[in-house]
């Protein structure tokens, strides 16, 4: 398993988890765990994905969510689950 | 388990806050290039560097993306040029300092430094050559970085050196004076320099060192002054607190990053440099730090005592973070690269004795200082040699990067550009020190150096 941690962050409308979703799956990327929250209209998602299967290089999913996130007006970042644990775990 | 505060957390000291990771410095020993063939020499150093560090840059990207953290440079120290290289005329040395750069621009990295001597007890032939060349190679040259190790705890300070490097820098200057004296930018003076400090103008890959090393400074100015917005009217316990807190986690960034570049690299790891080092940038700024401890701008009252407790509260949340802590450590004080820093010296809060009052708490010392251009090269000597005497009699590091700025006066700015920033012109004391520059030979050790 080889944990990365995507985020999504913006205004709040329909279908942005089926979109974030429907990418995921065509990436052959699982997901493991979403958590979801709205503060005040603002969509607030956190995903942790197992990239494990995934073809194609990280680069390339870092620009295609960020491409994605564009499409749909809202924020969307990819990353190693690595930087998380260090920075809030002894 | 990562909950979503945590990410959000991180997240927003990267968007908003300017947490980044502010080097990654790839330190190589050339003492192997040594040649007493010019040619041969060149030709041995060019392909050492851009053999080891052909990846740096392609690397350093690839963590980047991975994991959504700014890696701001890539950078190069090698050895010390004057221990690799001995000949007799400046142009050898001019030479080998075109080869740098042109190494440097072949792997893509913005710096390299180590076109360096170190003389803190006396010069070889060597170190005098290079000295000399100093103005004419940085002038010729863009991303050449040079530094002179003038003077330690252990030795005293070789102020024949000292001299020397006051008319050095006001020759390359002058040199440099159509860019508002931009060479003297890529050239420090030290005392007691650290062999493994990974941040420019003063790196160099000191001879303790392997043979090759990746050293990281981390920053974050942004996101301890953020922190402490949190606890505006708390008591100094707190306040420290919170520093240490941040410092940690901004430290195991670092930490990150290093292990991964030394992984990927496969060149071991050295040091984590634990440094707050400003940018232009708003919110990037130590002067803000200092302010919103208490103090209305940098070099008010208190601000050495603010200046201390960040400095030590960075250390000791740091500590925790990383064990293999070097360089220099401590937050840095540049003049013109901390909008703060700019902002206090134009309200008249911040005058060059302070700064050195500053230094004497905080890594570094005198940092992108710019002062009129018509400023005497033995006053400049004076004003090193006060900075390095704190070095020495402290046992800490210090070190000026002052830049007269020729045909620029008090009053006038000098505009460096990018990450450089712009610095208003600070006065100099106009009394004269020549008899004590003119004097010559070397400063003794302390009496605190003679432990064993």
């Amino acid at each position: 398993m080889k944990k990365s941690i995507i985020t999504v962050v913006g205004k709040d409308k329909v279908g942005i988890i089926a979109k974030v979703c429907t990418y995921l799956a065509e990436s052959h990327i699982n997901i493991l765990d979403i958590s979801q929250t709205l503060v005040q209209d603002f969509f607030n998602m956190m995903m942790i994905v197992d990239i494990k299967d995934m073809e194609k290089p990280f680069e390339t999913t870092v620009e295609e969510l960020n491409e994605l996130g564009k499409e749909i007006g809202v924020n969307i970042r990819i990353q190693h689950e690595e930087i998380f644990n260090q920075m809030h775990r002894i | 388990m990562i909950n979503l505060f945590e990410v959000n957390e991180t997240n927003k000291m990267i968007d908003q806050e300017n947490l980044d990771v502010r080097t990654i410095t790839l330190g190589i020993n050339l003492l192997d290039c040594a040649d007493s063939d010019l040619e041969k020499l060149n030709e041995k150093i060019y392909h050492k560097i851009t053999t080891t560090a052909k990846d740096l840059v392609k690397v350093g990207k690839e963590i980047e993306t991975q994991y959504g953290i700014p890696i701001v440079n890539k950078r190069i120290s090698i050895t010390p040029i004057s221990l690799v290289a001995h000949f007799d005329n400046e142009e050898a040395y001019i030479s080998i300092a075109k080869t740098l750069d042109k190494a440097a621009k072949e792997v893509g990295v913005n710096f390299i430094g180590g076109f360096s001597a170190l003389v803190s007890k006396g010069m070889t032939k060597s170190d005098r050559m290079l000295i000399n060349s100093i103005p004419k190679a940085l002038s010729t040259t863009e991303r050449v970085c040079s530094s002179v190790n003038v003077g330690s705890t252990k030795t005293g300070i070789n102020m024949d050196a000292v001299k020397l490097i006051g008319s050095i820098v006001k020759e390359t200057a002058t040199l440099t004076k159509d860019d508002d004296s931009i060479g003297c930018a890529k050239f420090v003076v030290f005392c007691n320099a650290p062999d493994d400090n990974p941040f420019m103008a003063g790196a160099f890959h000191g001879v303790t060192e392997y043979d090759a090393v990746i050293n990281v400074g981390v920053s974050g100015p942004g996101v301890v002054k953020k922190a402490l917005e949190t606890v505006r009217h708390a008591d100094f316990g707190v306040l420290c607190e919170t520093i240490k807190k941040t410092a940690f986690k901004i430290t195991r960034v670092g930490m990150l990053v290093a292990r991964e570049a030394s992984h990927r690299l496969d060149i071991p790891f050295g040091i984590i440099d634990l440094s707050l080092a400003p940018t232009p940038a708003i919110g990037d700024s130590i002067a803000d730090i200092l302010e919103e401890i208490g103090v209305e701008y940098a070099g008010a009252p208190g601000t050495t005592a603010a200046l201390a407790l960040l400095n030590d509260q960075v250390k000791k949340g740091g500590a925790m973070a990383s064990s293999y802590v070097g360089g220099l450590s401590g937050a840095f004080i540049p003049v013109s690269e901390d909008q703060g820093m700019i902002n206090a010296t134009l309200a008249g809060a911040l005058n060059i004795e302070k700064l050195e009052a500053m230094s004497c708490v905080c890594s570094v010392g005198l940092d992108m200082v710019a002062i009129p251009g018509n400023t005497k090269e033995t006053t400049i000597a004076g004003i090193i040699a006060d900075e390095m005497a704190i070095g020495m009699i402290n046992q800490k590091t210090t070190a000026v990067r002052i830049i007269p700025v020729i045909g620029k006066d008090v009053g006038d700015q000098a505009e460096f550009g990018g990450l450089l920033g712009y610095a208003p012109i600070m006065p100099v004391n106009q009394f004269s020190c020549d008899r004590f520059i003119n004097r010559g030979g070397r400063i003794p050790a302390p009496i605190h150096s003679y432990k064993n």
